[in-house]
């Protein structure tokens, strides 16, 4: 977790969030074990996927997909399970840069 | 003026609280309970208090929307015994674990079965690693004064705890004596308006309260409920030095009877401690150096202060109003040998009785007859049985 280096006598009392809407910032995508790899050509943007994603982890823009927030999707499979155009696939996420399926 | 009167305890907790005037009392009906929240009830409906009187449905609910109302900012109480603890167990941790200061007053009452309504410590012993603080009444003057003072402990800022007062459900809750009670602007005077930190209803500084925290943060929440442990001891001697000026009364961290020169001592918590002080006056007057320990502050437990008023006695005797069935005795004995394991000097000689479970009487002969076997020990130097169940029949 980001706060990580922090000790017991740095953070609030009894688990209190004292921030509001910081839930984005609590970045679940390292729970992650696959990672949805998204096909641009293929997809129509029928938004299925975003329908169906539990973690609003689908970014879209004006009527059409943009990709995946890999620092809150948890790697559920939904969308590529949902996806009409077999368009998204899983993929192991090794967490390691350059390679495919890397976090970012 | 104080008033001085004639009392039982639960007519002293219900004064107590109707003077403390509570946002916030949350309470289902138990034996030997009952009459706490049924006088304080009547407070309400009187309108003597400015309280929100919630009737639940269960202890367990009490003791949730206790928790609620604390979080929101409210000054929150309950009352309850026996099978009602037992019922607001997984509240218990909850509100240590989110550091609500919340207070309680528990007649001590045995835990079925078989169904038994009168005294004994099962209910809050089995309470005791919940992360509340535990304070220990011996009478109802005690048990007020306790609860009083109880109110600034757990809202006090270095500690911000929920703290539970008890004292002996019948023999006390029920049983009339002599108490003197405070004014209410001398006990409203004392125990201030508490003003939580970080609150629900602080609208302009939104909180969340009890989110999910898992392996990344849980063990750093725990171990701030320990760390506020630490400083309670501090608290309660502080607030017991300001509760003596008001009052006139001394409290500390546990009582000393005839303790200093004493060579066989009897630990003791609540009611029974006043019979043992009778057994220790008479064995004085024989020349036996008798002497007392009795528990006021159980959790946190005071073990540096307590180790040095024991160290250097020839013998020492336990007395558990409960048994932890662990089959190493009741639950203070062994607190007590963990305690004394490092007391310097000799070891002591340290026995346990388990008495009066399910309101079983205890006597003054059987508290002489633990002296003499203290006695015995030390002339013999020999432990026959460490953990004796006294007053069962055989
Ligand atoms: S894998 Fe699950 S969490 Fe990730 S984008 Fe797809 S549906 Fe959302
Ligand atoms: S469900 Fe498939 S096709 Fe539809 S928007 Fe998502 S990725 Fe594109």
């Amino acid at each position: 977790m980001s706060a990580a280096e922090k000790g017991w006598k740095d953070v609030p009392m009894g688990g209190l969030i004292l921030e509001a809407g910081n839930a984005k910032e609590y970045e679940t995508g390292d729970w992650r074990t696959h990672k949805p790899v998204w096909d641009e050509d293929k997809c129509s943007h029928c938004m299925i996927c975003w329908v169906f994603c539990p973690d609003s982890a689908i970014l879209v823009k004006d009527g059409k997909m943009q990709g995946i927030d890999y620092k809150h999707c948890k790697g559920c499979g939904i969308c590529a399970h949902e996806c009409p155009r077999k368009c998204i696939e899983m993929v192991l996420d090794t967490g390691k840069d350059g390679e495919a399926g890397a976090s970012e | 003026m104080s008033r001085r009167v004639a009392i039982t305890g639960n007519e002293a907790i219900a004064e107590a609280m109707r003077q403390i005037n509570p946002d916030v009392v949350a309470a289902y009906p138990i034996t030997p309970a009952t009459e706490i929240v049924q006088m304080f009830a009547n407070s309400v409906s009187d309108g003597k208090v400015d309280t929100e009187f919630v009737t639940v449905e269960s202890e367990h609910s009490a003791m949730s929307a206790a928790i609620g109302a604390s979080a929101a900012g409210a000054r929150a109480m309950t009352a309850t015994s026996s099978q009602g603890l037992a019922l607001m167990w997984e509240m218990l941790y909850i509100a240590a674990g989110l550091k609500l200061p919340i207070v309680a007053p528990i007649v001590n009452r045995a835990l079925s079965a078989p169904i038994n309504i009168h005294c004994d410590h099962s209910d809050t012993m089995g309470a005791r690693d919940s992360g509340w603080i535990q304070i220990y009444s011996e009478d109802a003057q005690e048990a007020y004064d306790n609860l009083i003072q109880a109110i600034r402990i757990a809202e006090h800022p270095d500690v911000l705890l929920p703290a539970m007062v008890t004292m002996d459900g019948f023999i006390v809750s029920h049983g009339m004596s002599n108490a003197e009670f405070l004014d209410d602007d001398v006990v409203r005077g004392f125990i201030k308006e508490y003003e939580p930190k970080h609150y629900l209803l602080d609208v302009e500084n939104p909180i969340t309260v009890g989110a999910l925290d898992f392996s990344d943060w849980y063990f750093e929440h725990r171990r701030q409920v320990a760390d506020a442990h630490t400083r309670v001891k501090d608290v309660v001697l502080q607030v017991a030095e300001e509760f003596k000026g008001i009052s006139g009364r001394e409290y500390k961290l546990f009582d000393g009877y005839k303790l200093d020169d004493a060579e066989y001592a009897i630990v003791i918590v609540n009611s029974a401690a006043g019979t043992a002080k009778t057994v220790v006056d008479e064995l004085r007057a024989k020349g036996l150096k008798a002497g007392l320990l009795k528990i006021r502050l159980f959790r946190p437990f005071p073990q540096e202060e307590i180790v040095e008023a024991l160290s250097g006695k020839k013998a020492i005797a336990v007395l558990d109003r409960a048994d932890t069935l662990s089959l190493m005795g009741g639950p203070l004995y062994i607190d007590l040998r963990a305690a004394m394991y490092d007391s310097p000097g000799p070891r002591v000689k340290m026995v346990n009785y388990i008495y009066g479970l399910g309101g079983r009487d205890i006597n003054m002969e059987q508290i002489a007859g633990v002296y003499n076997d203290l006695v015995e020990i030390v002339k013999t130097g020999e432990i026959k049985r460490s953990v004796t169940y006294l007053g069962v029949r055989e």
